[in-house]
């Protein structure tokens, strides 16, 4: 990522107890992080950019942007982050391989820390889960939840489509999400060629 | 329940099929877990999805990680749960981490944020079709079908209409149905 020079000045005081502060920081949201990493991202940004300052807003930002855009789970963000830090602690992009390797273990070290505690939570749950899944109330958790969780994710689809105006201007959005509801719900239509047709769809500017 | 048709055959395949299932997940891997798990390898049902998924969803941490790990751990134990999770964040972790080296402008391009929005509607409907087919998961819901519909209706109002947070929702809808779900499974109704 290319550097704001006073960002990377701040940077390179990162000394290995802050390190280890922030990723102390990472393994304490972990537990709370309930409805996705993103939801913690006001957390991190008050930490990372207001209190400490080893961020910009505009990096803090584009990190979570780039994360949702690319493939690949959006709590990668926290991965991005960490590689910011770690390159501008060792020298910025163009100190060369050093600083890179430098980004790739602060990237880890962050991911690390966010998905430490919640995934040693979950294996945990789950292979108390398996033992005990005949027991009337694991069952009668997994019934019960099961309304609520497609609701949740018509929530989700719903919360992500573009502002509801039946105008010209967002007609073709709509339609386009309307298609592949339709797709997705009765075909087994690959979902490459669903993205594929939105990316072309949108460069062209019909969306 | 109906057992599922598949199950992985080695560690690698688990890494394979959770790379490729990573790398398709533009916006979010949610929208493909269920299409590539449930409907292409046929490793899970669709009521079995609903289970794992709704434990997945319970616990902190992404929804994908948590199933992901839960996966992995329960067709080869802690080796599995490994290399799910690494496959499912390598390949993408490596992607993000060059676009983040090599553009960081890139993104503010009309066309790039005009491809990027088309791309959102596309994934808006993918995640509502899959909701769609997670339908035919409640049939044998203890609650029985109109139960289930009311609460999911409930559900959408509640988290999509008003927004309220999450764990609330989860007090509000879900700790009531489940204590229900509880009391029609320990008095079934008396067969017609």
């Amino acid at each position: 990522m290319a550097l704001h020079g006073a960002a990377q000045g701040i940077a390179m005081s990162l000394n290995a107890a802050d390190w280890l502060h922030m990723v102390l920081h990472f393994l304490s949201l972990s537990l709370i992080t309930f409805g996705g990493v993103v939801a913690a991202a006001p957390d991190m940004h008050r930490y990372l950019v207001d209190q400490q300052h080893w961020l910009s807003d505009p990096e803090f930002n584009s990190s979570i942007t780039l994360a949702q855009i690319a493939p690949g789970p959006n709590v990668l963000f926290v991965a991005i982050i960490g590689w910011t830090l770690g390159v501008q602690a060792g020298g910025g992009m163009a100190a060369g391989p050093l600083a890179w390797a430098w980004g790739v273990l602060a990237a880890f070290l962050c991911l690390l820390g966010i998905l430490g505690p919640s995934g040693c939570l979950t294996l945990v749950v789950n292979r108390w889960g398996m033992r005990y899944q005949d027991r009337a109330g694991v069952r009668a958790f997994k019934a019960g939840m099961a309304p609520l969780l497609i609701a949740l994710m018509f929530s989700t689809g719903w919360l992500l489509l573009p502002p509801i105006q039946a105008d010209a201007q967002h007609m073709p959005g709509l339609l386009l999400t309307a298609a592949s509801v339709l797709l997705m719900w009765k075909t087994r239509i690959h979902v490459l060629w669903l993205l594929a047709a939105g990316a072309v769809l949108g460069l062209l500017g019909w969306v | 329940m109906t057992e599922p048709v598949n199950r992985p055959q080695s560690c690698w395949d688990l890494f394979m099929t959770f790379t490729w299932m990573a790398l398709q997940g533009f916006g979010g891997v949610q929208a493909v877990v269920q299409r590539i798990l449930v409907d292409q390898k046929k490793w899970l049902t669709p009521q079995g999805f609903l289970e794992d998924w709704s434990v997945a969803q319970t616990l902190p941490g992404p929804h994908v990680v948590n199933l992901t790990l839960m996966l992995g751990d329960r067709y080869f134990g802690a080796r599995g749960a490994l290399c799910a999770i690494t496959g499912l964040m390598l390949a993408p972790c490596t992607l993000v981490l060059c676009f983040a080296a090599l553009y960081q402008g890139l993104y503010e391009l009309p066309a790039v944020r005009s491809m990027l929005h088309a791309m959102g509607c596309v994934v808006s409907g993918m995640i509502m079709g899959n909701a769609l087919r997670l339908l035919q998961g409640l049939k044998g819901n203890p609650m029985g079908l109109p139960v289930c519909y009311a609460l999911l209706s409930v559900g959408f109002v509640v988290v999509a209409v008003w927004r309220i947070p999450l764990a609330l929702a989860w007090l509000m809808v879900g700790v009531p149905s489940s204590v229900w779900a509880w009391r029609c499974m320990v008095r079934p109704r008396a067969l017609p």
